[in-house]
């Protein structure tokens, strides 16, 4: 009887988005094809289907484009910052409508729920444009002197797990500052990008200010390395960091970089612990953990272990895993099959070297890539999944016995991105967090964001602050 | 809303069609009454021709105005700034939509020619944008944290001071209204405004934009009349916290001063500005002066009584 | 299927004195507010299937402690609640009946008498309900009363004014006085007044304080104040029962009650409790709605699904 209460397949409707089949790179307000005339295919990964085929800019594109926005640059950055405010208003406003159906998009081409791009990557990305299209006509009181100048060409590149919001987070305030951009998304997420172009056309933003080129590694290598460009503006994985800043070595070209991390999450035996509970399935499933933020290694006072764990499989057994689409999914589909393998492999290793592997009955589906939420105990600092990143729905567990510990192991890591801590206890909370290495650190809460909000890292989660006030100085010759 | 080739103004009775005459209306806690003296004067335009009857604000209509603001003011203050900018925009943008007929409005009102009055209401508009985009940035702007000599979190915010009375300019009824108007309301306070008393009507039609503007009711109140009687009331009332005193002449505004000092309500004092210097890009000020600064405190402690070191 | 022990109550030693009792409540996790909002919010947006649905609706239905508590109920008012609780649709047969009736004690005998030969309980509020401002043998007067009258239920509730004040021992006294004076026949409900208790800090002690002095139900509110049942506060009692099940063995039942008035409402709690405890609490013995306006709106949704057309009130009984 009790098992009749089901949650019924919710699908969100597929009809609210057009996807065409073939769409060009973005140059100078124009959708043209690729010069070498290369594609490439974007799937869904939750079903592997095709989506779209989708051109891929070479070097003479990059070409192009960066001199679309060189030419752009000249009368956008002096157009009044009111001017330029109103078209960022219009984007946020043009977003804000069109967010179901982009909501739709990113979830069919990223394969996460769709709860999530509704609830969360949407709202983020309209509010983001909204912040900054307000700082248009103020930078005189960011804090900058008096009318700080742009740098020129920003050249951004971005990563697939965010793949709207990761762009709202480069575009806004490059733009709001009055600096042009050419900005290249990821190869398997570039369909919200190029629907941004259109947005950008509704909204009568002049050409070239906004360049959209899809491709792979070798696209951003080249747009990175281009001569004319001012900025360079980076976020995914470390190791690409590393060669962007070689690469950038010697020029005057500005960096910053968004990168990988190993995000602490520390609960005190005195934490809220059914919220707890909440905020560490947040941590690590949001996005099924490829998150650089996420709370991957979870750290709970030993004296509360064993109750927290009992909680936290509980809560577990009742995620739903599956169709993205549907509202009541809570872990959708892996990026890519590539990204799967790095999962499998990384979880193979703990395994391997001793750690506990736990998972709740979950059936996965047949085609598309998928794995389950995977917890990991008896890990030390020693294991590989205690200090690589895995981005991926995978915890692991360690221990500690004071706060000195905790937050000793929690610095012990090449990353310093994000961090959460659970107490009940105002001055502990602070008395930590001073203590991190991180640059965002939650505390009875975690990955929250909000615009106004600086975020980025210390150590090797990169440098150079996005979101807030902070986030202008990237963009600005000061 | 009006075919540009037919001029719909009172006077203009000579086309086929007669046309509707719009009874103004004060604007107090989201609703459109009439004043509570059942009293209402003539507004004339520049060539003093008739234009409509205004309403004649009486004190307990200021009163009512007062209960409304206080009402509105916990909602408001607490929503988040980001709300509020969305809000502040909805303002331009529905304004944007009734572009036509506010610049009739301010060309009777200050017998502008048309373009002049389309300049007058265009930077009408891009203000509220312009403050819109103020509500999530003065906080960072004037607030943050403090590097206080011990082991203290030591966070300074501004919140919004209260209840305002906003007296407003005299010469400039729309662009001078809105000028000292959003800044007040941007940051979280509620306002009761007391129109040009000459010409009230760009004010009085404002108000049918804000109720349109998801603008909750009472957190702007428009008042019109005569603003010698209304505002002595006012700033003496206990309940209101602040008074912007930009529409008050020199004894107006000392007597006003004074009466405010009873529970020492901000006072914003009236500065002189022609109609030009409207135009110009505001600074923080005019929010700054209807902030308040709260500080709070914290101890961060010591992680332990151990000492052991990692 | 774990029941309520009758006896020995469970936790005892922590009730030894004022003091004790207050450690241990005051040792209980505490609960981040923005955080339980969010979840139970986030629970909120779950949607079932149709199919599912109907048996939300049936289920939800026979959950329903129909309630009238007024000063001007007559026996005729509550001869017609009772009618409705045992046949709520009149023109379907295979609509379940309500849990049970709540009616004050003066009424319990004309509402044992309207549901005579149903399996339909009837539920009295007790202890000079709802303020609880009485002397202890008042309320045990008022207790006993029902009790003798036939009610099959009681709805009790706490001291708030002790509660607040510190006096655990006191609220706890009063509730084993009371459950002993409903004798084995009677389950106890043990209502906290959530709105007075304002804080979920102490709405987990009342919880927990409720159950270690022997509640059979752990209900939210009397449904006469501003704020009454919340899918949070329920989701954090939830919490509780669970918890104190995982400790003692002993399984609670748990009533949120006031401003549960459509099926979308319930169904979100009923997805609350799923979630939270599951199947074992998805059955009328160990979850109740307090709720009075609320059953049409049930009778209303179950029509719509037999027959695929909205209905309306007109359809609907009104009593």
């Amino acid at each position: 009887m009790a098992s009749v209460f089901e949650y019924a397949p919710a699908p969100e409707s597929r009809a609210v988005v057009d996807i065409a089949p073939s769409y060009g790179l973005f140059i100078d307000g124009e959708f043209v094809e690729a010069a070498e005339g290369r594609v490439f295919k974007t799937v869904s990964p939750s079903t592997e289907e095709v989506l779209s085929e989708v051109a891929q800019a070479g070097e003479a594109d990059v070409e192009r484009a960066v001199k679309a926005a060189r030419k752009a640059f000249e009368k956008w950055s002096a157009l009044p910052g009111a001017e330029r405010a109103k078209y960022l208003f219009r984007i946020a406003r043009i977003i804000q409508e069109r967010s179901r159906e982009l909501a739709v998009l990113e979830t069919l081409d990223n394969g996460k729920p769709i709860k999530e791009t509704r609830d969360a990557d949407l709202p983020l990305v309209a509010a983001h444009f909204f912040y900054y299209a307000g700082w248009a006509d103020k930078l005189d009181h960011a804090g900058y002197g008096t009318n700080p100048r742009p740098l020129g060409v920003a050249g951004q590149v971005i990563p697939w797990n965010f793949p709207l919001l990761m762009l709202a987070w480069k575009i806004a305030p490059a733009l709001a500052t009055g600096n042009t951009v050419v900005l290249k998304p990821a190869e398997t997420t570039p369909l919200s990008a190029l629907f941004f172009a259109d947005i950008c056309r509704q909204a009568g933003l002049p050409k070239g200010v906004v360049n959209i080129l899809p491709g792979y590694g070798d696209t951003g290598a080249a747009l990175v390395a281009h001569p004319d460009v001012n900025k360079v503006a980076f976020t995914g994985s470390t190791a690409v960091g590393k060669e962007i800043a070689r690469t950038v070595a010697g020029t005057r070209k500005k960096l910053t970089l968004e990168l990988g991390g190993k995000g602490a999450n520390i609960v005190f035996d005195d934490a809220p612990i059914d919220q707890a509970v909440e905020g560490i399935v947040t941590g690590i499933f949001f996005n099924q953990g490829q998150v650089c933020c996420a709370g991957s290694r979870l750290l709970v006072q030993e004296s509360v272990q064993d109750e927290l764990l009992d909680s936290l499989k509980r809560r577990l057994s009742t995620l739903r895993l599956g169709d993205p689409l549907d509202k009541n999914t809570d872990i959708g589909a892996i990026n890519s099959a590539e990204q799967l393998a790095r999962i499998t492999s990384l979880v193979e290793a703990g395994e391997a070297e001793g750690a506990e592997r736990w998972s709740p009955a979950c059936e996965l589906p047949s085609s598309g890539y998928w794995f389950a939420p995977t917890l990991f105990t008896n890990v030390t600092q020693a294991h590989t999944i205690a200090r690589d990143e895995i981005f991926g729905p995978v915890l692991s567990v360690l221990t500690f016995r004071t706060p000195d510990e905790a937050v000793a192991k929690a610095n012990n890591t090449q990353y310093g991105l994000s961090a959460g801590i659970w107490t009940e206890k105002g001055s502990r909370i602070l008395a930590v967090a001073n203590k991190l290495r991180a640059g965002v650190v939650w505390s009875n809460t975690f990955n929250k964001f909000d615009p106004t909000s600086p975020f980025g890292g210390y150590k090797e989660s990169g440098f150079g602050r996005e979101g807030g006030r902070h986030g202008l100085e990237a963009y600005l010759d000061v | 809303m009006s075919d540009p080739r037919v001029d719909t103004r009172p006077d203009a009775r000579s086309d086929a069609r007669l046309s509707v005459f719009k009874t103004y209306k004060l604007y107090v806690g989201g609703k459109f009454p009439r004043s509570e003296s059942g009293r209402v004067y003539e507004v004339s335009d520049a060539k003093d021709k008739w234009l409509a009857n205004a309403p004649l604000s009486s004190r307990k209509d200021a009163r009512d105005a007062v209960v409304a603001a206080r009402k509105a003011f916990g909602g408001w203050a607490g929503a988040t700034a980001y709300n509020r900018g969305q809000i502040l925009y909805r303002v331009a943008e529905m304004l944007e939509g009734r572009r036509e007929q506010f610049v009739r409005e301010v060309a009777d009102a200050e017998g502008l020619s048309k373009p002049k009055a389309t300049a007058q209401v265009d930077a009408a508009i891009d203000r509220w944008v312009w403050y819109a985009g103020w509500t999530d940035k003065i906080a960072q702007v004037v607030g943050g944290g403090n590097p206080v000599a011990g082991p203290y979190f030591n966070l300074s915010s501004p919140e919004p001071t209260g209840v305002v009375v906003v007296l407003a300019p005299q010469e400039s009824s729309f662009l001078g209204l809105v000028s000292v108007l959003a800044p007040v309301i941007a940051t979280g306070n509620t306002a009761i405004v007391v129109a040009s008393e000459k010409s009230p009507l760009p004010a009085l039609s404002l108000g049918e934009v804000l109720a349109t503007s998801d603008v909750p009711g009472g957190v702007v109140n428009i008042l019109s009349g005569r603003t010698a009687e209304i505002t002595p009331s006012l700033a003496a009332h206990q309940d209101v916290n602040a008074i912007d005193l930009a529409g008050a002449d020199e004894v107006l505004a000392k007597e006003l001063e004074i009466a405010a000092a009873d529970n020492l309500k901000r006072v914003l004092r009236p500065q002189t500005v022609d109609s030009a210097q409207w135009f110009a890009t505001p600074g923080t000020e005019r929010m700054t002066a209807f902030l308040e600064t709260k500080t709070v405190w914290h101890p961060t402690g010591s992680l332990g009584a151990s000492g052991s070191s990692y | 299927m774990p029941t309520t022990a009758s006896t020995a109550l469970p936790l005892k030693d922590v009730t030894a004195s004022d003091s004790t009792l207050r450690r241990y409540l005051h040792g209980l996790p505490g609960v981040d507010a923005v955080g339980l909002e969010a979840r139970a919010a986030s629970l909120g947006t779950r949607s079932i299937k149709t199919t599912a649905k109907a048996y939300a609706i049936d289920l939800a239905i026979s959950m329903v402690d129909l309630t009238t508590l007024e000063g001007a109920d007559t026996p005729g008012k509550v001869r017609a609640l009772g009618a409705k609780a045992v046949r709520p649709d009149p023109t379907d047969r295979t609509a379940p009946a309500t849990a049970a009736v709540c009616v004050y004690p003066d009424m319990v005998a004309v509402a044992k008498e309207a549901v005579a030969g149903s399996a339909v309980k009837v539920a009295s509020v007790a202890t000079a309900f709802p303020a609880g401002r009485a002397a202890l043998g008042v309320k045990l007067a008022d207790v006993r009363d029902a009790v003798a009258a036939g009610a099959d239920e009681i709805d009790m509730v706490i001291d708030r004014g002790a509660f607040l004040a510190g006096n655990y021992l006191k609220v706890y006294e009063e509730i084993v006085a009371v459950k002993e004076a409903c004798g084995a026949s009677a389950r106890l409900k043990v209502i906290f007044e959530t709105g007075e208790l304002s804080t979920y800090d102490n709405i987990r002690r009342a919880s927990w304080l409720g159950m270690i002095a022997g509640a059979d139900f752990i209900k939210t509110s009397t449904g006469k104040v501003a704020v009454n049942a919340t899918p949070a506060n329920t989701l954090l009692m939830l919490e509780a029962v669970r918890d104190f099940r995982a400790q003692t063995g002993v399984q609670v039942g748990v009533k949120p009650a006031g401003g549960i008035r459509t099926t979308k409402d319930a169904v979100k709690f009923l997805v609350v409790v799923n979630e939270t405890v599951g199947e074992d609490w998805l059955d009328n013995h160990w979850f109740r709605f307090g709720a009075s306006s609320l059953l049409n709106d049930l009778l209303m949704q179950r029509q719509k699904l037999a027959t695929g057309r909205y209905s309306g009130p007109d359809y609907v009984t009104v009593d």
